[in-house]
């Protein structure tokens, strides 16, 4: 009877495990493993032709104009990164600490400042695109209102701030999520510790700094990794707001851009390769993936357990 | 309060003034006001024509002025990218509960060699980014049959819901109690009927967690659609609309109106439900 009871077990873990198992193994691990294949390949289109080897790496990496193209995207991303670190983590850091007070109105202020994370990246770029707009857009006619006409400008249409329009916006859509993941980090601080500290010094800037920032640590490598991994194939956005070619002059293309126009860009114009394609999809992966665990194990070295 | 210290305060500056819980509450207001402003703009301008948007971009609008909304419903194909994202989405979601629940339950309520290495394989595909293997799964739905297909869609969200579902599902199922499941087991019920009547009810709570965490992307998604579907029948919601604010650029009333409808579902579910949509949409970072 426990020989009959123990196969029966198996076989129901069985029909209970391979099915989900299945759709991970065909439609994730499947795929990933296959773009490394496909980089050391030549493709005309759709039809893989013969294996080059190293070659379609070689070309992304150092033969002009892909080189340029490459470290272009790649510097806006670094940029991109950067901006964000500070507009969209930074914004989100003070105001999880003015939400942690729970002063008047706190269940509202959260309520609004999560309410654009929900929305459709899609809906954010076009919204923007309107309110960026030089004649019509609400920015500039603000800046006129208020008396800073000056001010006024394209936006997106110069080189000089499209990226950083666009960056905004990223910001204003996003700056909810790490908000409410540093204020889940701080609730988890136990009281005691906050009454020594009260006991210690009156002084705010020493509690953030010393106590708070520290015991957060936790939220903060999880925020930090997940901006790292979005800002690094970040593609909605820049491709609604300054179009599949990063206009203007490129100054709004960055890697995930650059990806997509190489492997799927315009057909009829000869521009599809999947072999480049999948070379560079091979080198922003692995640099997203080496660089996301080397700091995030260097992170977690440093977190304080609670 | 006299002038004297009055002035005192005011040489101390802003903070001294209003108190460090002045300073902090002043910065949420302003932080809420920037949140809200966009999106009041884009309600309000929906209401508008396209003059009046230009006029008073701020100006409050005559609300009973619906000529935009009626323009989208009769002259565009809206409707149908909101019955084929609510297909999608829904399609996928039934997978993704089902399938997600099938694995966690048995990585977490049975000991069996393997199951360790069966979690990591799920977890395995959390921070991976499938964009960039979009190439590969472009092929594979080509050699499926299904490009052009609203399966390929719901096959690739449902993939990519299970990690974070199983993840979540199981550490939830590993917190039940046994003795109701021993019990049972006792009085002679199979497997699958105690996890169907016994378990599947206690696991609700978690099920939400899950759903919110993947229904928000999954309704969301504009990239998949892109590389995936070509027929303008078959495009969902967020790809629907740059076909249509394509094809309105200087109709600003429409266009405001058409972004307006695509958000009002997602923003209606989510002022009812917030509470829910906070902790589902922030559970995989917070653990």
């Amino acid at each position: 009877m426990p020989q009959l009871r123990m196969t029966g077990r198996g076989l129901w873990i069985t029909i209970l495990i391979v099915p989900p198992m299945a759709f991970v193994a065909l439609f994730i691990v499947y795929p990933i493993i296959s773009a490394f294949a496909y980089a050391f390949f030549d493709w005309q289109g759709l039809r893989r032709l013969d294996f080059v080897g190293l070659e379609n790496f070689h070309t992304v990496l150092f033969v002009e104009p892909y080189r340029s193209w490459t470290l272009n995207a790649f510097k806006n991303n670094v940029i991109v990164f950067f901006a964000l670190m500070v507009l969209q983590n930074g914004l989100g850091f003070i105001l999880a600490y003015a939400l942690w007070r729970e002063l008047p109105g706190a269940r509202f202020h959260r309520i609004a400042v999560f309410l654009p994370v929900v929305l459709s990246t899609i809906i954010v770029a076009y919204l923007f695109k309107l309110f960026y707009h030089p004649l019509f857009g609400v920015v500039n006619i603000s800046l006129k209102a208020i008396g800073l006409g000056g001010l006024a400008q394209p936006w997106l249409g110069q080189s000089g701030t499209a990226l950083w329009s666009i960056i905004v916006a990223q910001a204003w859509h996003m700056v909810g999520f790490p908000t409410l993941v540093f204020l889940a980090g701080m609730q988890r601080i136990p009281g005691e510790i906050l009454d020594a500290v009260r006991m210690e010094t009156e002084s705010e800037w020493v509690k953030i700094t010393k106590v708070v920032w520290p015991l957060v640590a936790p939220s903060a490598t999880i925020v930090f990794t997940l901006l790292f991994v979005g800002a690094f194939n970040w593609f909605e956005l820049p491709y609604i707001m300054g179009g599949l070619d990063g206009s203007p002059f490129g100054s709004t293309d960055v890697l995930g851009l650059y990806f997509y126009r190489t492997a799927f860009g315009n057909v009829s114009a000869g521009q599809q390769d999947f072999g480049l394609g999948s070379a560079l999809a091979v080198l922003i992966f692995i640099f997203i993936a080496l660089v996301a665990t080397v700091v995030t194990v260097r992170l977690r070295a440093r977190e304080i357990q609670i | 309060m006299s002038t004297a210290s009055q002035s005192y305060y005011d040489r101390k500056g802003l903070l001294a003034t209003l108190g460090r819980d002045g300073l902090l509450q002043i910065i949420l207001i302003a932080n809420t006001i920037i949140m809200l402003a966009p999106i009041v703009i884009m309600v309000f301008s929906a209401f508008k024509t396209t003059p009046q948007i230009f006029q008073s971009p701020f100006g409050l609008p005559d609300f009973t002025q619906i000529g935009n909304f009626i323009k989208i419903w009769s002259e565009t194909n809206f409707l149908r990218y909101l019955v084929n994202s609510f297909v999608v989405t829904g399609a996928s979601m039934v997978l993704i509960l089902t399938l997600g629940t099938m694995a966690a339950y048995a990585i977490g309520r049975y000991a069996f060699t393997g199951a360790n290495f069966i979690l990591m394989f799920f977890l395995a595909g959390l921070t991976l980014p499938l964009k960039l293997a979009i190439i590969p799964l472009f092929m594979l739905m080509r050699d499926l049959s299904i490009l052009n297909n609203q399966l390929s869609l719901i096959f690739v969200y449902t993939a990519m819901g299970l990690p974070t579902t199983v993840f979540i599902m199981t550490g939830f199922i590993r917190t039940l109690p046994s003795e109701l499941e021993d019990a049972a087991r006792m009085d002679g019920a199979s497997e699958a009927r105690i996890m169907w009547s016994i378990m599947l009810p206690l696991v609700r709570p978690a099920m939400v967690i899950a759903g919110i965490q993947n229904v928000v992307p999954i309704w969301n998604d504009f990239f998949f659609p892109l590389v995936f579907i070509q027929n303008d029948d078959l495009k969902t919601l967020p790809q629907g609309l740059t076909t249509f604010m394509g094809e309105y650029t200087t109709d600003w009333g429409v266009l405001f109106s058409g972004l307006t409808l695509s958000a009002a579902p997602i923003i209606i579910i989510y002022i009812v439900l917030s509470k829910q949509f906070i902790a589902g949409m922030t559970s995989g970072a917070v653990k």
